[in-house]
C-alpha cells in the first residue's frame, strides 16, 4: 500500500477525509487517555459522605440545575442567527465580487442586504434588548 | 505572485497514506506541545509580571512542571457527582478538545517540502472553504462548555454555561464578520491561498521593506478578529464563563481536578493555539518570513518557515498572556455592549467601505471622486442630523437607592468610614521586627553599623 493513495483520500472530498481522520484520531486519544486514567486511578477509593454532593463552592447550592434562566440569553441567540445567516451571505459574496462581471452593482446589493440587517440590529438596540441588565 | 514552494488547492489530496498519518500526528503534536509549552510560559510570564519566581523546579527553567501535572492528572480519581448527567458530563470536554484539534487540521505549517522524496505542503489539508472550518468546528466547540454547564447539576455552572454560550455566540458575529474582509482581499477562502495572496508585494519605505500582512493592510479587521479571539476562546479579560471571583470556576466547578478538568484546559490551550495560528495565516503572512530575514533568499523555502510560523503564534501566545496579565475582568453588560454595539456595526460598515474602495479603484477619477463625495455627504448629513439625547436629569443618590423595588439588596451607606479593627492596631504595635540575620535575642532590632 505504500506510495499509493488510499481510495478514500483522492479527488474532491479526499480533503474532508482527512478531516474525519484527524477527528477519529483526537477520539482515539482520548479513548486511551481515559483508558488510562481507568487503569492508574484509586481502584477502591474512600466514599465519605458526601463526595459526590454538589461542590459549587462548598456551600449547600441554592437551587438546581433545573432552573428557569433569563430570556436574555435567548435573544442573543436570535441576534446570533441572523448576523450568522448574514455572514453565511457574505462570505461567497466577499469571493467573488472582485471579478470582471461584478462592479458597483454587487456592492451596492450587497449593501442594501446589510442594510436591512443592520436596521434589525437597531430595532433590538431601541428596544433596549442589547443593555444588559 | 505564486513561487514554486507555494501549495495550490490541487497540491493536496496525493498523500500516500502514511504521510497523511505523519501530518495528522505532526498537528496533534503541535496541539499537545504547544499545550504544555503555552501553560509553562504564561506561569512563567504571568509570575514574572507579578514579580514572582513561577514554576522553576522541574526541569530547566520549570520546563517539565506541566507535563508532571499533567501526569498527575491521570492518576486521579473520576468524581461523578450525583446529579450530574452522566453520559453528557462524560462528553463536554471531550467535544471541546476534539473541536480545537480538527481546526489545526487545516493550519498551513509551511510550503511545499520534500518528504522521504514525496513532494507535499506542510498542511494536512486544504479544502476551498478551510476558514469556514475553523468558524464551524469554533461553534461546534461551545457545545462542550453549554454541556458541561448543564449536563453538571449545579446552579453556577449552568450560568457559567450561559454566559459562555452568550459571549461565544455574540463574538463569534464579530470574528466571521473581520475575516470577509480578508476574503475580499484574497478573493479566496482556503488558508494556503489566503497565505499565498499576502506574498511578495511588500510596499517599500525607502531601505525598509513593510510586510504585506492583512494586519497593516486591514488593521481595523485584525483588530477586531484579536479582540474577539480573546473573548472566544474566553480568556482574560473577558474570562466571564470562569469568572473566579464570581461563580467560582464556572461551567467546569464540579469538574473537580480530574482527567476531565485537565481536558476543559487543554481544549482552552488548544483554542488559543488555533485562534492564534489562524491569526498568523489570515493576517500576519503565514509561514512567511517578515522583511529583514527576506534579504536571505533562502527564508522562504524549505522547513525554515515552520520557525517563523510557530515564532509568530508565540508572540500572539504572549500577547495574550500578556492581556491576563494586565487587565482585569471585564463587567458582563460592559462586555456585551462592546461586542454588539461597537465591533459589529464598526465592522459591517468597514466591509462596504472596503468592497467600495476595491470597486472604485479602478473607475475614472472623476467618478471616483464623485462616490466618494456621495458618501462623505451622506455621512456629514447623518451626523448632523442625528439627534442628540437630551442630558438626563442627575438623581440624588438617596432618591435612586429609596427607587429600589422592595425586597432589593441592603446597601450600605455610601460615605460609610470604617474605623480601623482594634485588633489590627494591637498586632501591629506587637509584632516583633524583621531582622536580615535570623531572630535577634529580646525582641530588640540589630543595630546596624556603617
Amino acid at each position: 500500500m505504500v506510495g499509493s493513495t488510499l481510495p478514500v483520500v483522492g479527488g474532491y472530498l479526499g480533503s474532508y477525509a482527512t478531516l474525519g481522520l484527524l477527528l477519529l484520531v483526537g477520539l482515539v486519544f482520548f479513548g486511551v487517555a481515559f483508558g488510562a486514567n481507568r487503569l492508574l486511578r484509586p481502584a477502591r477509593p474512600a466514599s465519605p459522605e458526601g463526595k459526590f454532593a454538589t461542590y459549587e463552592c462548598g456551600l449547600d447550592p441554592v437551587g438546581g440545575d433545573w432552573a428557569q434562566a433569563q430570556i436574555r440569553y435567548y435573544v442573543y441567540a436570535y441576534l446570533y442567527v441572523l448576523f450568522a445567516v448574514e455572514s453565511v451571505f457574505l462570505f461567497p459574496w466577499a469571493v467573488i465580487f472582485d471579478r470582471p462581471d461584478f462592479g458597483m452593482v454587487t456592492v451596492v446589493e450587497m449593501a442594501v442586504f446589510v442594510g436591512v440587517l443592520a436596521l434589525g440590529i437597531l430595532y433590538a438596540w431601541r428596544k433596549r434588548v442589547l443593555s444588559w441588565t | 505572485m505564486t513561487l514554486a514552494q507555494d501549495p495550490t488547492l490541487a497540491s493536496f489530496g496525493h498523500d500516500p497514506w502514511w504521510l497523511i498519518i505523519i501530518k495528522i500526528v505532526f498537528a496533534f503534536l503541535f496541539g499537545l506541545v504547544g499545550t504544555l509549552l503555552g501553560v509553562w510560559m504564561e506561569r512563567r510570564v504571568v509570575a514574572r509580571m507579578a514579580v514572582r519566581p513561577g514554576p522553576n523546579r522541574h526541569g530547566p527553567f520549570g520546563l517539565l512542571q506541566t507535563l508532571a501535572d499533567g501526569l498527575k492528572m491521570a492518576f486521579k480519581e473520576d468524581i461523578m457527582p450525583r446529579a450530574a448527567d452522566k453520559v453528557v458530563y462524560f462528553l463536554a470536554p471531550t467535544i471541546s478538545v476534539v473541536c480545537g484539534f480538527t481546526a489545526l487540521s487545516v493550519i498551513p505549517f509551511g510550503p511545499m517540502v520534500s518528504i522521504f522524496g514525496h513532494h507535499t505542503p506542510l498542511q494536512v489539508t486544504d479544502i476551498p472553504v478551510a476558514v469556514l472550518l475553523v468558524l464551524a468546528v469554533s461553534s461546534i466547540a461551545v457545545y462542550g462548555t453549554v454541556l458541561a454547564g448543564w449536563a453538571s447539576g449545579s446552579p453556577y455552572p449552568l450560568l457559567g454555561g450561559l454566559r459562555a454560550s452568550a459571549q461565544m455566540i455574540s463574538y463569534e458575529v464579530a470574528q466571521g464578520l473581520s475575516i470577509v474582509a480578508v476574503f475580499l482581499t484574497a478573493s479566496s477562502m482556503s488558508t494556503s491561498q489566503i497565505v499565498a495572496a499576502q506574498a511578495g508585494n511588500d510596499t517599500s519605505w525607502g531601505p525598509v521593506n513593510a510586510p504585506s500582512w492583512y494586519a497593516l493592510l486591514l488593521l481595523p479587521s485584525f483588530l477586531i478578529y484579536f479582540v474577539s479571539a480573546v473573548a472566544e476562546t474566553g480568556r482574560a479579560p473577558f474570562d466571564l464563563p470562569e469568572g473566579e471571583s464570581e461563580i467560582v470556576g464556572g461551567y467546569f466547578t464540579e469538574y473537580a481536578s480530574s482527567l476531565k478538568w485537565a481536558l476543559f484546559m487543554m481544549a482552552e490551550y488548544v483554542h488559543m493555539l488555533v485562534v492564534s495560528s489562524v491569526a498568523t495565516t489570515l493576517f500576519l503572512g503565514g509561514w512567511r518570513a517578515p522583511w529583514p530575514i527576506t534579504l536571505w533568499s533562502g527564508a522562504n523555502s524549505g522547513w525554515w518557515p515552520l520557525l517563523w510560523f510557530f515564532g509568530k503564534v508565540a508572540v500572539l501566545l504572549f500577547v495574550f498572556v500578556w492581556l491576563r496579565g494586565t487587565l482585569p475582568r471585564l463587567r458582563y453588560d460592559q462586555f456585551m455592549h462592546l461586542g454588539w454595539k461597537v465591533l459589529l456595526p464598526v465592522n459591517l460598515v468597514w466591509i462596504l467601505l472596503l468592497a467600495g474602495i476595491n470597486v472604485i479603484n479602478d473607475w475614472r477619477t472623476r467618478d471616483r471622486l464623485l462616490v466618494i463625495g456621495g458618501v462623505a455627504l451622506a455621512a456629514l448629513l447623518i451626523a448632523m442630523l442625528w439627534p442628540t439625547r437630551r442630558p438626563e436629569p442627575e438623581v440624588p443618590l438617596q432618591e435612586q437607592v429609596d427607587a429600589r423595588p422592595p425586597g432589593s439588596f441592603p446597601v450600605p451607606p455610601i460615605d460609610l468610614q470604617v474605623p480601623p479593627s482594634p485588633r489590627v492596631r494591637r498586632e501591629v504595635a506587637e509584632r516583633q521586627p524583621a531582622t536580615v540575620g535570623g531572630p535577634s535575642a529580646g525582641g530588640q532590632p540589630e543595630e546596624k553599623e556603617g
